[in-house]
């Protein structure tokens, strides 16, 4: 009897070992890489970005099917808490949909930036407001409630309703930017979610709000164009629509090992050209222009 | 008006708001599983769910319910028990009781919010663990515990007092006595209230945001290792419970058929409940049987 | 002989230290067990109350303001962090559900045990552990989808209100107020009853001048530990409230509340930012609220005549 608990203590030590020296501890340093070369098995930790979870967890479950001595965790918990964990060091990677020196409290001196892909995003409107194109002026005076209803601009009789995003979203804050040139918006209803804000301005008469390309995939809301240039992907790639923020993935220093391989895995083509369009981004390799912290658009 | 036309009128009124209550109750189940159960086939319990393609199931958060549920029952247990019994039959009438009664009102009165903060603080962060299933039954189980210890108190008080002074009279010790008599006695009634408790824990979410994360790594059945990253069993791993589920996909999910999965998983909440509810009723009646008969 | 004489005398004592070893090892598993509470409540305390007030200590925000400002502007270039809409939330969907529950909690009480005391209970109790048993995301999602729609094209404004919250609310706080009312209710002395009917009151007199008087403070203790539980709930309201920075000016206004606020914003900022710290200051206030809530229910207690 004894010998055998003995046995099973001994069995379980040894797996403990070799388990650690697989690296496969719950921080998942993974700095020392892997004694065989071999850099796509281990585990790795990834946390950050709503918005880019559904991305970044399909790229993983792909390559974990390829690769299959790998594991990756996908977790979400929002951009402030990617970019949180992966600068005290407690994931390898961390999603954002801003860049690290738009946040506060964040070196971002210490973090190395890889723009895995772009999102464009418009204001949605119902589909009952009657205007499908608006200008940047008229889209300001929207939503910082000086025009209150929608035949100023050309519309149905129809008082307007804001649908926003919370204070420091990476929605808002892109859309803020570069979709209301930093003005800020009025008071409207907030919703962290994109389906249920899609969901509000497809029910409620005279809603706009903004969602990302990938959401208008029905006619239950209308996308709308800004002075006249249609929100698509095309004309984001080409720089001639201004709404659109990158999908950053963020290491602390230059990543190695199994964080290097994926990071490696989801800028080339296959995923890039395949899996990132099928789900509504744009990839970041397609870009013709390019943008830095400071939204300064230059030409690739 | 008379006196006995106002009783009628009052009587009708209390028959009515009782009504209310059944008809609200039948509404909100009847609406959840109709809309829930067409989605709830063999295929949706054991499918693994999918971040971006229609048709997932929930198989690894109906597991990741059950098995944080079963962690948080394993420190909650004991522990409750063992408080109930102080508040029984040890806690003199000092300040010190009176203090725990108070931390016992305050912890049972906490938003489970504030709980999930503070297992963010503590076991996400200062552990160092990240999100983890055991952060996540450490939190529930702040949540969980003035719950059981309530139970065990109340169940022991219930037990007939010639029943204790018998054995104390036999010369056995008092802690012998609670061993070997009351909470024997008092168990049905401690199972009882574990299970209903259960039920409040098995649908939690706030608490769980912020400890157990909303994600769940690729799991492998077929690893029983309790230490190895893709096994089930292991605690360290983070956990998506079904009930964090449907927050995440309402708010997180790109799947097309986001409302279908929320539906689906709502029925299975709901029907999980109400079998906790049925298990903690058919224990009480056998009880009662028991207690009553052949005695 | 002797040899088992001794051998048992050595038992008996043996026996005994054993005894005695348990009877300490019992004492000592149920005082930690008890004292764990402590500590947890104390540890609670101490950790969410220094993060908690960190924003006034280390970023220098003024307390005061943050309480009473009504301007909530955590962006921009010079933010602004004003959290009195949410308290005025939280506090206005606690009140208004509370005044929904607690004529229909404590009506379905007397229901319970003066009307209809013995098939009465048999419906009724069941209902309630199942209405207790309802996740609150399942709430909130039926909210969403179900009340929020039916305000919107029934009563006016988007639906998303303060009103949409209380009645949520309320249907979630019912189970707490039914049960404790009834317990309360059913604790009163029957001579108190008889008494009454013996001077030829109807029952209904007997309710209202009798009973209800005298069960009062744990009546009251039954609605205020319904109040705390709609002070803390977080996921439910956030579904259906509308989560908007300004205090509503009607019942058919959006809102929002100190839960939602934390929710919603928790994920996006980064740890130990002025942002983020308000966010653990609010669930200070949420903390001290609890708090506030038991000292009330001491204080009831205390008060109670019977």
């Amino acid at each position: 009897m004894k010998a055998r608990k003995w046995l099973s203590f001994l069995g379980l030590s040894l797996l403990l070992v070799i388990l650690a020296a697989c690296g496969s501890d719950d921080n998942g340093s993974e700095a020392n890489g892997n004694s065989e070369g071999n850099e796509a098995s281990g585990s790795l930790l990834v946390s950050g970005s709503s918005a880019m979870q559904p991305l970044v967890a399909a790229a993983a479950e792909e390559f974990m099917a390829e690769n299959s001595d790998a594991d990756i965790q996908v977790q979400a918990g929002g951009s402030g808490t990617g970019l949180s964990q992966v600068a005290e060091g407690s994931v390898e990677i961390g999603n954002s949909d801003v860049f690290a020196e738009e946040k506060e409290g964040i070196p971002a001196e210490e973090l190395v930036d890889f723009k895995i892909a772009v999102v464009g995003m418009t204001a949605a409107v119902n589909p009952e407001v009657g205007v499908k194109d608006i200008s940047k002026e008229d889209l300001i005076k929207v939503f910082t409630g000086e025009i209150k209803n929608w035949k100023e601009v050309g519309g149905e009789d129809q008082e307007i309703v804001l649908v926003n995003r919370p204070d420091s979203s990476g929605t808002r804050a892109t859309f803020v930017k570069y979709g209301l040139d930093g003005a800020t918006p009025a008071e409207g209803i907030t919703e962290d979610s994109s389906n249920t804000v899609k969901k509000i301005i497809s029910e409620t008469k005279g809603a706009i709000g903004y969602l990302a390309f990938s959401y208008f995939t029905d006619d239950s809301v209308t996308k709308l164009s800004v002075d006249g240039v249609e929100a698509t992907d095309e004309n984001v790639q080409n720089g001639d629509f201004p709404i659109w923020a990158y999908e950053h993935s963020y290491t602390k220093g230059e990543p190695t090992g199994l964080a290097k391989t994926f990071i490696d895995y989801m800028m080339n083509d296959d995923v890039q050209n395949n899996l990132l369009p099928e789900q509504g981004y744009i990839p970041a390799t397609a870009m013709k222009v390019e943008r830095d912290a400071e939204g300064n658009i230059s030409n690739k | 008006m008379s006196s006995k036309a106002w009783d009628k009128i009052a009587t009708s009124i209390f028959g009515a708001i009782a009504f209310l209550i059944v008809a609200i109750l039948i509404a909100l189940f009847g609406y959840i599983l109709t809309k829930g159960l067409p989605v709830v086939t063999w295929d949706f319990l054991t499918t693994p769910s999918s971040t971006v393609r229609a048709g997932g199931g929930i198989r690894d958060q109906l597991f990741n319910s059950f098995y944080v549920l079963f962690i948080t029952m394993i420190f909650t247990v004991p522990l409750g028990i063992g408080g109930g019994i102080y508040m029984a039959e040890y806690a003199k009438d000092t300040k010190l009781t009176g203090f725990i009664r108070t931390c016992i009102e305050v912890l049972a009165s906490l938003p489970s919010i504030v709980i999930g903060m503070f297992g963010l603080l503590v076991f996400v962060n200062l552990t160092g663990w990240g999100y983890s299933i055991i952060g996540g039954a450490l939190a529930l189980t702040v949540f969980n515990l003035p719950v059981m210890v309530r139970v065990t108190e109340d169940a022991l008080r219930t037990v007939p007092r010639d029943q204790k002074e018998a054995s104390l009279a036999l010369g056995m010790t008092k802690w012998h006595t609670i061993k070997t008599i009351l909470v024997p006695i008092a168990f049905p009634s401690i199972l009882t209230g574990a299970i209903l408790a259960s039920g409040r824990v098995f649908g939690e979410a706030a608490a769980l945001l912020f400890t157990a994360g909303l994600s769940t790594p690729r799991l492998d059945y077929a690893n029983w290792n309790p230490f190895a990253d893709n096994s089930p069993l292991n605690v360290f791993r983070p956990a998506e419970t079904l009930a964090v589920h449907i927050w995440s996909v309402n708010t997180q999910g790109i799947i097309p058929d986001v409302e279908q999965v929320a539906n689906g998983a709502s029925a299975v909440l709901v029907i999980s409940v109400l079998l906790f509810n049925l298990a903690a009723r058919g224990i009480g009646a056998l009880i009662f049987k028991k207690m009553t008969a052949s005695k | 002989m002797k040899n088992k004489e001794l051998s048992a005398q050595d038992r008996l004592i043996l026996s005994k230290k054993n005894r005695r070893l348990d009877e300490v090892r019992g004492k000592i598993y149920v005082t930690a067990a008890a004292l764990i509470m402590i500590s947890a409540t104390i540890a609670i305390t101490i950790f969410l109350g220094s993060k908690g007030m960190q924003s006034f200590i280390t970023n220098g925000l003024n307390i005061f303001e943050f309480i009473t400002s009504t301007d909530w502007n955590p962006v921009g270039e010079n933010p602004s962090f004003g959290a009195f809409p949410f308290i005025f939330g939280s506090f206005a969907v606690t009140f208004l559900s509370a005044l929904i529950a607690a004529p229909l909690g404590i009506g379905a009480a007397i229901f319970m045990t003066e009307i209809a005391p013995s098939w009465g209970r048999k419906i009724l109790q069941p209902v309630i552990e199942l209405l207790v048993g309802i996740p609150s995301v399942v709430y909130g999602f039926i909210g969403l989808t179900v009340l929020v729609p039916f305000l919107r094209d029934n009563i006016g404004g988007i639906g998303f209100s303060l009103l949409a919250g209380t009645i949520v609310l309320s249907i979630m706080i019912l189970p707490t107020v039914i049960s404790i009312s009834t317990d309360a209710l059913a604790s009163l002395p029957n001579n108190l009853r008889e008494g009454s009917y013996a001077l030829g009151a109807t029952r209904w007199q007997t309710i209202r001048k009798v009973l209800l008087k005298a069960a009062m403070p744990s009546l009251l203790t039954a609605v205020v530990l319904g109040m705390a539980r709609a002070f803390g709930e977080a996921l439910a309201v956030q579904m259906v409230i509308g989560n908007v920075r300004e205090l509503p000016s009607s019942i058919l206004d959006a809102s929002a509340t100190l839960t939602t606020i934390i929710t919603l914003n928790m994920g996006h900022t980064t740890y130990g930012s002025l942002e983020n710290n308000t966010l653990w200051s609010m669930g200070l206030i949420l903390l001290v609220m609890s708090f506030a809530f038991i000292l009330f229910i001491r204080y009831l207690s205390s008060r109670r005549k019977i």
